[in-house]
C-alpha cells in the first residue's frame, strides 16, 4: 500500500515539475492520436454521408457489416498493418514500419468502422422534415445534404472525440507497429505497459494519471458540446 | 384583363405502398388569388400541396408553373421552387436561431450583408418577433415556431406561397395576426394556396374554395357557391359537420 501511496505522489512530482520524459510521450500521443482522429474524419464523415445520403442494393447489410467491425481487435488491425507495411508487404517500400506514421494508418483503420457507423447514426437522427424543409427553401440535394450534416453537428463531433478518445488509450496498433522505440514511437499506453513490465511504478502513474486526464477531458468537451448544441 | 394561371395541376395521381393518395386532380391557381383546400383528415390535402411546391413528383399527370412543365425536369422544379415557399403543419427548424432560420432561403437566394439583415428584420416585424433574431428556436412557444416558420416563408417574397395548416392548434390572437399576414401578402402581389380544416378562415380568405374527398377534387368554386350548393352527399355531410363542430366549439 506505502508503495502505491509513494508511487502516486512521486507521478504527481513528475507530472509538476514537467518531466521532460513524461512531457514529450504525452505530446507524441496526443499528435497521434489528433492525426490519425483527423485523418479518420476525413474519410468517415464522407463515407457515412454518402451511404446515409444514397439508397443502394445492399446498404443495410452494408451497414451491419460496419456495425460488426466496430469491436474488430486492434491486435488483428494491428498485425494486419503490419503485414501490408512491413519490407516484405505491398506497402514495405514507404518504410512506415516503427514510425509515428504507421500507428497512424493502423489507429486510422481502426476507427473507420465506428466512426463511420457513429456518422450514419448521427445523420440517420435528423429527421425527414428538415430535409424537405431545406427543399421547399430552395437548397439543392447539395445544399440539403450539408444542412442536415449541420443539424447533426453535435452527434457528429462526438463520434469525433470518441474516435479521438479511443486513439489515444489505444495500445495494440501503438505497440505492434510502433515498436515501442524510445524517443520516437513510444506513446502513453505503451510506455505505461513497458514501465509497469520494468517496476518503473511512479513513471507508469504519472501517465496514467495524464491518460485518465485526457479522456476526462475529451468527456467534458463531448457533454459541453452536446448540451450546448443540443439545448 | 384576364388572370393568367400561376399554378396548373393536370390529372396528377399519386400512390405510396399500393396505396391510391390522388387521382386525377385538376386545379388552376391564378396570379394574386387565394385558393383554399378544405377536406377531411387523410383526404390528400398535404400531398397535393407537397406536389404543388415541387417537394414530391406526381406518378401521373402534370404540374405547370407559370406556363412551364416543371413535372419532371429538375433544374427547371428547381428554379420554379425558388419562386415559391410552404410553410408546413408542423414545421420544422433548424437547430440553431431564429436569424438562422430565417435568412436560409435568403442566403440560397444570394442575399448577402445588409440586405440580408435587412430583410431578415423585416420579415420577423411583419410577423411582429422584432429582435428575436439571436434567440434560439428551442426556447419559443408553438406559436412563435408557427410564426418564425411564416417568417421564413415571407421572408423570400414568394410568388406562390403554400399554407398548410398554417393556423392549426394556434389561438384566436396568433389565427388572426397570420390571417392578416395572408392578406398582406396577396396585396402585395402574391398568390396563396392553403390547406385549411377551418371552414370560417376559407370563407374569410379564399377567393376560391376547393373540396377534397379520398384523394379528388370533388368541388372547386366560389366560398359562397360551395357552401350553398355542395356538389354531392359527402360534401354536403362535410361542411355540415364542420359547420357543427365549430357551432359547438364555441359554446363550449
Amino acid at each position: 500500500m506505502d508503495e502505491i501511496t509513494s508511487g502516486f505522489i512521486k507521478a504527481i512530482e513528475l507530472i509538476a515539475t514537467l518531466n521532460p520524459e513524461v512531457v514529450e510521450i504525452t505530446i507524441r500521443s496526443l499528435g497521434i492520436a489528433l492525426a490519425s482522429t483527423v485523418l479518420a474524419s476525413a474519410l468517415t464523415i464522407p463515407l457515412g454521408s454518402l451511404i446515409h445520403f444514397h439508397s443502394f442494393p445492399g446498404k443495410r447489410a452494408a451497414i451491419n457489416v460496419i456495425q460488426t467491425l466496430y469491436s474488430l481487435p486492434t491486435v488483428t488491425v494491428g498485425l494486419l498493418v503490419f503485414l501490408m507495411i512491413s519490407r516484405a508487404g505491398p506497402l514495405g517500400h514507404f518504410g512506415l514500419l516503427f514510425t509515428p506514421w504507421g500507428i497512424i494508418i493502423g489507429q486510422t483503420i481502426l476507427r473507420v468502422p465506428i466512426m463511420t457507423g457513429l456518422t450514419i447514426s448521427a445523420l440517420s437522427g435528423v429527421g425527414s422534415d428538415i430535409r424537405d424543409t431545406a427543399i421547399s427553401l430552395g437548397a439543392t440535394g447539395a445544399q440539403a445534404m450539408w444542412t442536415i450534416i449541420r443539424e447533426a453537428r453535435a452527434a457528429v463531433v462526438a463520434a469525433l472525440l470518441l474516435g479521438f478518445g479511443r486513439a489515444i488509450s489505444e495500445v495494440g496498433v501503438a505497440m505492434m507497429i510502433g515498436g515501442n522505440i524510445r524517443g520516437y514511437t513510444r506513446v502513453l499506453t505503451t510506455a505505461i505497459a513497458l514501465e509497469t513490465n520494468m517496476g518503473n511504478l511512479e513513471l507508469s502513474m504519472a501517465l496514467g494519471i495524464i491518460l485518465i486526464s485526457i479522456s476526462l477531458v475529451v468527456n467534458l468537451v463531448m457533454n459541453r458540446v452536446q448540451g450546448r448544441w443540443w439545448s | 384583363m384576364e388572370l393568367t394561371d400561376l399554378l396548373e395541376l393536370h390529372d396528377v395521381g399519386l400512390s405510396r405502398g399500393g396505396q391510391r393518395i390522388l387521382a386525377q386532380v385538376n386545379l388552376k391557381v391564378k396570379r394574386g388569388e387565394i385558393v383554399a383546400i378544405i377536406g377531411p383528415t387523410g383526404s390528400g390535402k398535404t400531398s397535393m400541396l407537397r406536389i404543388a411546391d415541387l417537394l414530391d413528383q406526381p406518378d401521373k399527370g402534370r404540374v405547370i408553373y407559370d406556363q412551364l412543365d416543371v413535372s419532371r425536369d429538375q433544374r427547371a422544379r428547381l428554379a420554379a421552387r425558388r419562386r415559391m415557399s410552404m410553410v408546413f403543419q408542423r414545421p420544422a427548424m433548424f437547430n440553431s436561431s431564429v436569424g438562422y432560420n430565417v435568412a436560409y432561403g435568403l442566403k440560397l437566394r444570394g442575399a448577402r450583408g445588409a440586405d440580408l439583415e435587412e430583410r431578415v428584420d423585416e420579415a420577423l416585424r411583419s410577423v411582429g418577433l422584432s429582435g428575436y433574431q439571436r434567440r434560439s428556436i428551442s426556447g419559443l412557444s408553438g406559436g412563435e415556431v408557427q410564426r418564425v416558420a411564416l417568417a421564413r416563408s415571407l421572408a423570400v417574397r414568394p410568388e406562390l406561397l403554400i399554407l398548410d395548416e398554417a393556423t392549426a392548434n394556434l389561438d384566436p390572437s396568433t389565427v388572426s395576426a397570420i390571417e392578416g399576414l395572408i392578406q398582406a401578402s396577396r396585396e402585395r402581389g402574391a398568390t396563396v394556396l392553403m390547406a385549411t380544416h377551418d371552414l370560417l378562415q376559407s370563407r374569410r380568405l379564399a377567393d376560391r374554395v376547393a373540396v377534397m374527398m379520398a384523394g379528388t377534387l370533388v368541388q372547386v368554386g366560389r366560398p359562397d357557391e360551395v357552401f350553398s350548393q355542395t356538389a354531392c352527399q359527402p360534401v354536403a355531410s362535410f361542411v355540415q359537420g364542420e359547420e357543427f363542430m365549430r357551432l359547438v366549439g364555441d359554446r363550449a
